[in-house]
């Protein structure tokens, strides 16, 4: 059982390592020819514009709560996927219909408005 | 000592370590940063007492959705996202000293505790109790009802959230 996290593990200290060597090792083998152009703070394309450290819109708090409620269903389907070639169908069905219950909050959430991004 | 033990004095270090730059941060997105790595130290610690499920549960609940909602609420309440004031105040010191005095207490209760030496118990490693819990979930005997009424309590809180925090047209 712990061996089977002993990879997640292995993966946890190999991982960083990747991103670690292709932002490291250019630093060390790159020319460099800064200009004020090229050292501007990059986003996206765009210019950058006022403060770092700005207040989000509250519209956005709606989608984190929305993540939020599906994000606690996981935790709910996760031992109910992983028994799923186990189950009778009558199993498979509440686990069914775990979900078509969500989907009508879904469904409401669409209705008022609340996906909308603006 | 064993592997299983340096790694956990290893996370158990970490998380400490990030406990510590919580409290002292005066930038508020930063301490909820280090708040995700002594979560994450948590669910290595469930992971090290062999209850994968919880651990699963630490990450997706308490780094994906407490740790992202404080986030959230840093980024959407404070027109500057940082503490201007000092993180200690002059009776650090005395706080220091009942905090330790607390901690000695309860690690001598610990150890009078008979029950303090106490290892692992022995599961019978072919019941595999992640499926046990699946098949609890949707059996009518166990906790069929309570499966499905948590499914109608989210939708409850989903309506509830959207009724709040939706802005009024």
């Amino acid at each position: 059982m712990l061996n089977d996290w002993l990879f997640i593990g292995i993966l946890l200290v190999i991982a960083p390592i990747v991103p670690l060597a292709a932002t490291v090792i250019p630093d060390f083998i790159g020319p460099r020819k800064p200009s004020r152009l090229k050292s501007q703070t990059y986003e996206c394309g765009v210019e950058t514009e006022g403060e770092t450290w700005i207040q989000f819109k509250v519209q956005y708090y709606i989608f984190t709560l929305i993540f939020l409620i599906f994000d606690v269903e996981l935790v709910f389907l996760y031992p109910w996927a992983v028994a799923f070639n186990q189950l009778t169908l009558f199993g498979v069905l509440e686990g069914i219909l775990f979900i078509l219950i969500l989907v009508a909050g879904l469904v409401y959430a669409w209705r008022k408005g609340a996906l909308e991004w603006f | 000592m064993t592997p299983l033990q340096i790694i956990f004095l290893l996370v158990a270090a970490i998380s400490l370590g990030g406990a510590v730059m919580v409290v002292t941060r005066q930038n508020l997105v930063h301490a909820a940063l280090w708040l995700i790595l002594v979560l994450f130290g948590v669910a290595v610690t469930f992971v090290l007492l062999n209850a994968g499920f919880l651990a699963m549960a630490q990450v997706v609940i308490y780094i994906g959705a407490i740790a992202i909602l404080m986030i959230f609420t840093i980024m959407l309440t404070r027109k500057v996202a940082k503490d201007t004031d000092e993180q200690l105040n002059s009776n650090w010191w005395g706080a220091g000293i009942i905090s330790l005095l607390l901690f000695g207490g309860v690690i001598l209760m610990l150890f009078q505790w008979q029950n303090f030496q106490f290892n692992l118990p022995n599961l019978n490693p072919s019941v595999d109790p992640l499926l046990q819990l699946g098949e609890g979930l949707v059996s009518p005997n166990a906790f069929l009802l309570p499966f499905e009424i948590a499914s109608v309590l989210l939708v409850a809180a989903l309506i509830g959230a959207i009724m709040v925090a939706r802005e009024r047209k």
